[in-house]
């Protein structure tokens, strides 16, 4: 391409990809039936649709991790043929997946370098590297510090040496695969900042995400996959929340809910001034103390990084305490291992659900009874009983809509967000005395997203106490009789919905403290 | 790049990963061509008149074969309990050594009673004693972070001292303490101890139907062993993916971080696995006691007692792709390379080492297709939250 512009990295433009046709399919599905996308330079097209809708495969097609069955890809007018991640590179394609594939043990610059070819030969140019790294952090607002190792960086940060190592391997269209998923608000932002400006020098960006309000906010069009199919592609000034949702699931989704006045019983969580440690050591819990009684939905809201997760896990006995005490309904349980509280009817949805929530080599049936295969619903004596099990996951499949071939599909092939759901629909369906839901929404889809709402809802009707924990204050304010606010390791206030306002949780959020807010106990 | 095209269809692709073990020691039989043309040996005459003969050839060779495929088995599918369980036991060498001595001393010490009772508890002296064996290297990981690799390394040099020691000592025989040069052996056990041999029981059957007696089978030396790794290997079967403490043995292996989520006791369970893989192991040496040697002799240390059992068992179980169903063939497969590898350096005159190179080979190739259908399936691991593993992000960067 002689007359291609170049962009400011040195690299030819992408004018124009396309996809034509493209089918994919896999044992027992068709992940992809005759999807025509394309994306400009300059602009930044987006990819909705509910989970296992066929995105994340599609992207793979374009990045060569999967071979498409049928169907054509053309860069610039030209057929090209993609057979592996390095052909994607070549050809000026970067992908960035939700899971970060960096080493934790090597520093920023040495991540980039990683199976780069050396300018000195077999002599390391980290030198050079790190230059580099610079520079494009200061097009790119992509503040790194390029020796920092990367075990030290927070999510947002890892997520900036992802960006940059894409655009160090001459990247010209960037494929961003829920990038915003385990982001804060502001991280996001600033994400967007930096999108706008790739944008603006001439990438072409595909960018993925379930909240519908970034797609509007960062796109130029969306295109909308529902069960494989292409169903249209939009401009998104013309296209609203509304009509997104309703090109996605094929019907309105409202996501506010009823929530009829529930008799509030005695406290069955109650955490009593806990102190622990975060995994680096420093404090992350500073006396932590919370109650949270039957039939209520207490919201902890908070940027991530507080202390939630910590919180979290001391509760459920995966975390030795330093300090203070943790209650269930009257019993003291500080200390008490996650096999004890299994019993008592906790239930516990955490973030990190694909490391710490399920077993991805196991199939979906296994996952689905990853703590109750020794009730007696689905053994006897120390022999599982795989008619009686096979009955249950077929209703929790059928309930929570996990989309999957077959309940002996090992999960790892399972879309993203079904495995989340498939999480949720393990713990929900245990009716537990008391839950802990963790982010319970992250990379699910909308109509999904409602119906876990509906159901967190109607478990609050039946009695459950639950503790929410999320960064989403939509969704906080949505569910919650009460909310504290998580910051550093303290509360920094407990507030009734009724009298909360966004702008006075943010104030909260940002560790600063309202004596007015004194707690409430009825 | 064809084989890629072909295996999309993911059919083929099924048929081709079984198959691929086969393929493998294909590959290196080929290459063992080679080499033994290199040697001026011809090959089709080792492999027909070697290999095959010497494993299949006749009754007693098919028998010798399935005798050398016992302890493989028995370590093989203790090995698919621990590497399924997350835990690297290379410890089946020591395991198998404590097995045969406390059957050999449960042999010695009650060698009046009845032998219905003493069969059974030298089997089971056997696998207990493996048990503990393996079971010490599972406690120090548990609770004190030892690694199991170098611990069960250590545990079979530490075995192997104690058989030297005990043989020598405690457990020699009355007539070798007395003589001048005494050979370090134990007494042998009762004859009535004598695993059944299954030439034997067949006669029996064929009497029973009013056949003629079957002379050859009842002359061979097969002992009952195998049967009982048969059964072995199907209840292992059974256990591993049909109970729940299978169940979370396996959920231990594959992500102790969920699995304690769970409220499943991870400790517990890894110490379980190399209890069990010990057992399987012990009890593979208390066969060999009671089935081949029917006594302990130290003379030429642990590999004569274990004929490396312990290593290749792994092998078996690897290849068996770790199912306990999957060993019973692999465990055939390695005694007839063996057995048939003895017949072999016969026949064409060359050196022993060549089988030991053979059974390389095949290792080589076998664990190596392993690794490349492995990347193969990860390159298809869903990455964008679905999969975490080590992904082939740098595969083909240049
Ligand atoms: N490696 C695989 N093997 C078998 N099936 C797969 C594989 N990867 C994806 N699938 C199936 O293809 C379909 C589409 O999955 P995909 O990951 O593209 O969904 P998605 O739109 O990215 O969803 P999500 O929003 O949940 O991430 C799903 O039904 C999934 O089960
Ligand atoms: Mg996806």
């Amino acid at each position: 391409m002689p007359n291609a512009k170049l962009l400011p990295t040195g690299q030819a433009r992408i004018e124009h990809m396309e996809m034509r046709g493209i089918v994919k399919r896999f044992p027992g599905v068709l992940a992809a039936d005759h999807i025509n996308f394309d994306v400009r330079a300059g602009e930044v097209h987006a990819l909705l649709g509910e989970n296992g809708a066929g995105k994340s495969t599609l992207m793979k097609i374009l990045y060569g991790l999967y071979q498409q069955n049928e169907g054509d890809i053309f860069l610039n007018g030209e057929r090209v043929f993609i057979k592996s991640p390095a052909d994607a590179i070549a050809l000026g394609i970067g992908m960035i997946h939700q899971h970060f594939m960096l080493v934790p043990s090597l520093t920023v610059a040495e991540n980039v370098a990683l199976g780069l070819k050396s300018s000195r030969g077999l002599l390391l140019d980290l030198d050079v590297v790190t230059n580099r790294i610079n520079d494009l952090a200061k097009t790119y607002g992509l503040h790194i510090d390029p020796s920092a190792p990367v075990w030290q960086l927070a999510v947002g940060e890892r997520q900036r040496v992802e960006i940059i190592k894409a655009l160090y391997r001459g990247a010209a269209l960037l494929i961003l695969d829920e990038p915003t998923a385990v982001l804060t608000p502001q991280e996001v932002d600033d994400l967007f900042v930096t999108f706008n400006q790739m944008v603006d020098d001439g990438h072409a960006l595909i960018f993925i995400s379930h909240k519908l309000h970034e797609v509007l906010a960062i796109s130029h069009r969306i295109s909308v996959l529902r069960d494989g199919k292409h169903v249209g592609t939009v401009p998104t000034r013309e296209a609203t929340k509304q009509s997104l949702a309703r090109m996605m699931v094929g019907r309105e989704v409202l996501l506010q809910y009823d929530r009829p006045p529930v008799e509030v019983g005695p406290p069955r969580l109650q955490v009593t001034d806990a102190r622990a440690a975060s995994d680096q050591g420093t404090e992350a819990l500073r006396g932590v103390s919370l109650d949270v009684r039957a039939g209520e939905i207490l919201g902890l809201a908070g940027v991530s990084g507080n202390g939630q997760r910590e919180l979290a896990e001391v509760i459920f006995g995966l975390r030795p305490m330093t300090g203070g005490t943790i209650n269930i309904e009257g019993r003291d349980v500080t200390g008490q291992p996650a096999s004890i509280l299994n019993t008592m009817g906790m239930s516990y949805i955490p973030e990190e659900r694909m490391v710490d929530g399920v077993i991805k080599d196991f199939t979906v049936a296994e996952n689905l009874i990853l703590q109750d295969h020794g009730l007696p619903v689905y053994s006897r004596n120390i022999f599982l009983r795989p008619g009686a099990i096979a009955q249950r996951c077929a209703e929790l499949i059928q309930n929570f809509n996990i989309r999957t071939p077959s309940q002996e599909t090992p999960i790892k092939s399972l879309s993203g967000g079904n495995i989340q759901k498939l999480v949720l629909a393990r713990e929900l369906a245990r009716a537990p005395r008391v839950l802990i839901a963790a982010q319970p929404t992250r990379g699910v889809d909308i109509g999904a997203t409602e119906y876990i709402h509906q159901r967190l809802l109607d478990q609050r009707a039946k009695g459950t106490a639950t503790l929410l924990i999320s960064e989403d204050l939509d969704e906080i304010m949505a569910l919650s009789d009460r909310i504290a606010v998580i910051y550093e390791g303290e509360i920094m206030g407990v507030v009734d919905r009724a009298n909360a306002s966004i702008e006075q949780l943010g104030l909260l959020m940002a560790g600063v403290r309202q004596e007015t807010t004194a707690e409430q106990s009825a | 790049m064809q084989l890629n095209q072909l295996l999309r269809n993911p059919r083929l692709e099924r048929v081709f990963v079984t198959l691929l073990p086969l393929v493998a020691v294909i590959a290196a039989l080929v290459l063992g061509a080679f080499m033994l043309i290199l040697m001026n040996a011809d090959p089709i005459e080792a492999y027909r008149d070697g290999l095959y003969e010497g494993a299949f050839g006749t009754k007693n060779a098919v028998a010798d074969t399935l005798i050398k495929a016992t302890p493989l088995l028995l370590v093989g599918i203790g090995i698919c309990i621990s590497f399924r369980g997350g835990v690297i036991n290379i410890g089946g060498e020591g395991q198998m050594i404590v097995g045969g001595l406390a059957a050999t001393w449960l042999g010695l010490e009650f060698r009046d009673a009845s032998p219905d009772v003493m069969i059974p508890a030298c089997l089971i002296g056997s696998f207990l004693a493996g048990a503990i064996w393996g079971g010490l290297a599972g406690v120090l990981k548990a609770y004190f972070n030892v690694n199991e690799i170098l611990s069960t390394i250590m545990l079979n040099q530490i075995a192997s001292l104690w058989m030297g020691y005990l043989v020598r000592s405690v457990l020699i025989s009355e007539k070798q303490k007395n003589s001048a040069s005494p050979i370090p052996e134990t007494d042998r056990l009762p004859r009535e101890f004598d695993l059944p041999r299954i030439g034997e029981r067949l006669d029996d059957i064929y009497k029973f139907f009013g056949l003629p007696s079957d002379k050859l089978w009842a002359t061979t030396l097969l002992h009952n062993g195998i049967i009982i790794a048969i059964i072995l290997a199907v209840l292992v079967y059974i256990f591993l993916w049909r109970t729940t403490i299978g169940y979370r043995i396996r959920a231990v292996g594959k992500n102790p971080r969920a699995s304690r989520y769970a409220g499943i006791q991870v400790k517990h369970y890894v110490v379980l696995s190399l209890v069990l893989s010990g057992g399987f192991a012990g009890l593979a040496g208390g066969i060999q006691v009671l089935g081949v040697r029917h006594r302990m002799n130290a003379e030429g240390g642990a590999i004569a007692f274990t004929g490396n059992a312990g290593f290749n068992g792994i092998v078996a179980a690897l290849f068996g792709k770790l199912h306990p169903l999957g060993t019973i063939p692999a465990a055939v497969l390695f005694g007839a390379l063996l057995v048939g590898g003895n017949k072999l350096q016969r026949v064409v005159q060359v050196p022993s080492a060549l089988i030991t190179v053979l059974i390389g080979l095949v290792i080589v190739f076998v664990v190596g297709s392993d690794i490349w259908t492995r990347r193969r399936t990860q390159r298809r691991v869903s990455v964008d939250g679905a999969g975490s593993e080590a992904q082939p992000e740098t595969e083909g960067i240049t």
